[in-house]
């Protein structure tokens, strides 16, 4: 009931504000927070430590959008979401920012009254099954049961994908990605199927890891990035392009270790990257050195991706199809001009 | 509203308008429609607002393919259904766990009420330790408990427990053989049918030989006999009614059969359990509102102990308990919604949970959610005052 509550409260907060959409640049240089709705707890794109610090690759992206905007990365306020939650906090306001490995698929787009920003991480939906019951492929998984997690694409492709391999399976479906993971461990469900960057970061807070395979299929394509509301253009124009910024600081080989120097003697592109030369900053009400706070404080792409997902973190992702387009993969920012 | 004078002597009536019954129906409906008014321009204005920011609204949803998967459903269902239908499906579990809890509950309550009466003392001190247990622990903490602790923790499904290889209980939940209908069925529900016309009509004829005659036949033997009697001489004349399909471990799972899962037994233990302790305190305060001297009237006219608290004492604290119940059983209603917390598909979970994320309709769905969570309510509260005038004081006239 207390959940009903609050989305009564934010549906009703939909009726009575009137055009609060517009001017979420205004509103949070008043308020010194950007306030950014990540997952509950994902290794690798958003998690708390003990300390209460958020890190991850979507955590990043609020950080990137906070260094543009107030020229902090730091002055982010945090709103962990579960799948259902998530779209409702942000058409309510409660968030400016959804960032939370969130699918950019047409009927959000269109129906849900939100944009997406782009496109910080390319997955795709795999399984997950214990070592135990010796499948190799999910074609192999007829009868299974399968957990998954309420309000996400996952739910519907699972479906799809059982359908046209003409499988049965049982759909067991929780909230939060621990209840999903706890569901999966005491052995209520064979198969664990989410986002497969997702499986990795669930696999390894497994009691036994190794105990988990995750098999070779990926059945759908799931493009997760940050999302905004419909209607406030200039915001949703600072978070693609913050996002892109990223991007293209890495595709130019900017650094957070040499940002500094190459604002002062880099090529033409780094420096106008920088706030050097040009008025990117300007024209978006943001200042001058608004991408080089953002690789200053943040890191470029790839330092992003390294540091919360990549070989050098437990994850041990490789790049794949986030790899930039001329080194294999499918990144391409769009030119800072 | 100073009052209107009316001038001194005047004998004239007053105009309609000063009249104070005119008055006050005119002040009534000046404020339902000022409400109404109001009600409209919220509407108005969500609905502004929603399409101003790009938000689908309306019900053709209903009618769309909802493509996703329901762990149990009552009606048939699959991904190819309608949203509608996920509707319906979900109405019918949240139907299913609250008409097993308010039964569960409402036993487990009278049984744990009156032991609280009990000369033996172990069993009033097991009656107070249950009700202060469950009834100041959290009901979302009983529902993990029940869920993640106690059912988790049950074998899996290749080592399951079982009991005569038809009856088994694994982590997946419990699987009891499912009756098929045979030859026989039509006769056994016939028999059926008629076991029960037989047994009402002779509690009337009981009840009229005691009114009459002073005379008490051992209704309640007797009713069990025709039921049990009626049926297996059908059984035995037209061949046997049913046959059983058992579950058998095919695969991942066990299959055939029928399945309780875990989710349904965590959700309604926890609301037996939960609820059966504010419906035991009910009891206790109703039993305890009957005078002492009705006890001791009772057993002055020699009446058995047992008969007395069937006879004297619970339909007098009836009295107090119904009303009671009413709000429980409408609690446990509105507690079923945590549900969401270990998946159980009831209502909450599968439309205001799935449905509701994969189109985004929030008010739609909500709204339609609400409605009938206060129909339900309604609903039980139209019974619950039904009975309650039953059991209440007839005075005399
Ligand atoms: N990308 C998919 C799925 C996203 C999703 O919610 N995945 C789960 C993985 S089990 C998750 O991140 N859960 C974390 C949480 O609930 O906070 C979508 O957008 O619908």
């Amino acid at each position: 009931m207390k959940k009903l509550a609050s989305i009564l409260t934010a549906t009703l907060a939909l009726g009575i504000s009137t055009t609060a959409t517009a001017g979420t640049l205004e509103d949070v240089k008043k308020r010194g927070t950007l306030s950014c709705g990540v997952s509950t707890g994902l290794a690798g794109f958003s998690q708390k430590d003990e300390k209460g610090q958020w890190s991850g690759m979507d955590v990043d992206v609020c950080r990137a959008v906070a260094a543009a905007v107030l020229g902090d990365a730091s002055k982010v306020s945090y709103k962990p979401l579960t799948a259902k939650e998530r779209f409702t906090a942000l058409q309510s306001g409660e968030v400016d920012v959804l960032s939370r490995n969130t699918t950019w698929t047409h009927t959000r787009d269109t129906s849900l009254g939100l944009n997406f920003a782009g496109v910080n991480y390319y997955d795709g939906q795999g399984f997950m099954v214990s070592k135990k019951i010796g499948v190799k492929s999910a074609l192999e998984l007829n009868g299974a049961a399968v957990c998954i997690q309420a309000g996400t694409t996952t739910e519907l492709n699972l479906a799809d994908y059982f359908r046209a391999n003409d499988m049965e399976y049982t759909a067991v479906t929780f909230d939060t990605s621990d209840q999903t993971r706890a569901g999966f461990e005491s052995g209520r469900c064979d198969v664990l199927t989410s986002d497969q960057s997702q499986l990795y970061a669930i696999r390894i807070g497994l009691k036994n890891p190794s105990d988990a395979v995750v098999l070779p299929e990926v059945i759908s394509k799931e493009p997760l990035g940050p999302v905004v509301r419909q209607g406030d253009d200039a915001w949703f124009n600072i978070v693609k392009w913050s996002l892109a910024a990223l991007i293209e600081a890495e595709y130019l080989g900017v650094t957070s270790a040499n940002a500094e120097q190459m604002a002062k003697s880099g090529s033409p592109e780094q420096q106008r990257l920088l706030g050097t030369t040009g008025d990117s900053g300007e024209k978006m009400g943001l200042s001058k050195d608004w991408a080089k706070n953002i690789v200053m404080q943040v890191g470029n792409y790839g330092e992003i991706f390294e540091r919360n997902v990549g070989m050098s973190s437990p994850l041990q992702i490789a790049r794949g199809l986030n790899a930039q387009w001329n080194k294999g993969g499918i990144l391409y920012s769009n030119p800072i001009r | 509203m100073s009052a209107v004078k009316r001038p001194e002597g005047s004998k004239s009536a007053p105009a309609f308008y000063n009249n104070p019954n005119v008055r006050a129906v005119f002040y009534q409906l000046l404020l339902v429609a000022t409400l109404g008014y109001l009600v409209f321009l919220i509407i108005a204005n969500t609905l502004a607002n929603m399409e101003a920011r790009g938000i689908k609204t309306g019900f053709d949803f209903l009618t769309t393919t909802a493509g996703f998967d329901i762990l149990m459903s009552l009606i048939p269902y699959d991904a190819t259904d309608t949203y509608l239908r996920t509707f319906f499906v979900g109405l019918l579990n949240t139907i299913l766990v609250s008409a097993v809890g308010i039964v569960l509950a409402t036993m487990v309550g009278f049984i744990m009420g009156v032991a609280h009466f009990s000369k033996n003392w172990l069993v009033t001190r097991l009656a107070v330790a249950y009700v202060e247990t469950f009834r100041n622990i959290p009901l979302l903490l009983q529902i993990f408990f029940w869920y993640f602790a106690v059912l988790a923790a049950l074998p899996s499904a290749r080592n399951s427990m079982s009991l005569g290889e038809a009856v088994f209980l694994n982590v997946r939940g419990l699987y009891l053989p499912a009756p098929v209908e045979e030859a026989g069925a039509t006769v056994f529900y016939i028999a059926v049918a008629v076991a029960i016309a037989a047994i009402i009509w002779l509690h009337r004829y009981a009840k009229k030989r005691q009114d009459d005659e002073g005379v008490q036949l051992p209704v309640w033997r007797l009713s069990l006999g025709i039921l049990i009697a009626l049926p297996a001489l059908a059984s035995v004349i037209g061949g046997a009614p049913f046959s059983f399909e058992y579950p058998e471990l095919r695969g991942f799972n066990f299959r055939g059969g029928i399945t309780v899962i875990p989710e349904l037994m965590a959700l309604a233990l926890a609301l037996t359990v939960y609820t059966g302790a504010f419906i035991a305190e009910a009891v206790r305060a109703g039993i305890q509102a009957v005078p002492h001297g009705q006890t001791e009237a009772a057993r002055s006219i020699g009446l058995k102990e047992s008969k007395i608290m069937k006879l004297i004492i619970v339909p007098q604290a009836m009295r107090v308990i119904v009303p009671l119940l009413n709000s429980e059983y409408q609690s446990l209603v509105k507690n079923s919604t945590l549900a969401t917390a270990i998946g159980y598909p009831d209502l909450f979970t599968v439309f205001v949970g799935t449905s509701l994320n994969q189109t985004g309709q929030a008010i739609e769905i909500v709204f339609m959610t609400l409605a009938v969570y206060f129909a339900v309510n309604m609903t039980i509260s139209l019974c619950m005052n039904l009975f309650n005038r039953r059991v209440s004081l007839v005075e005399r006239k």
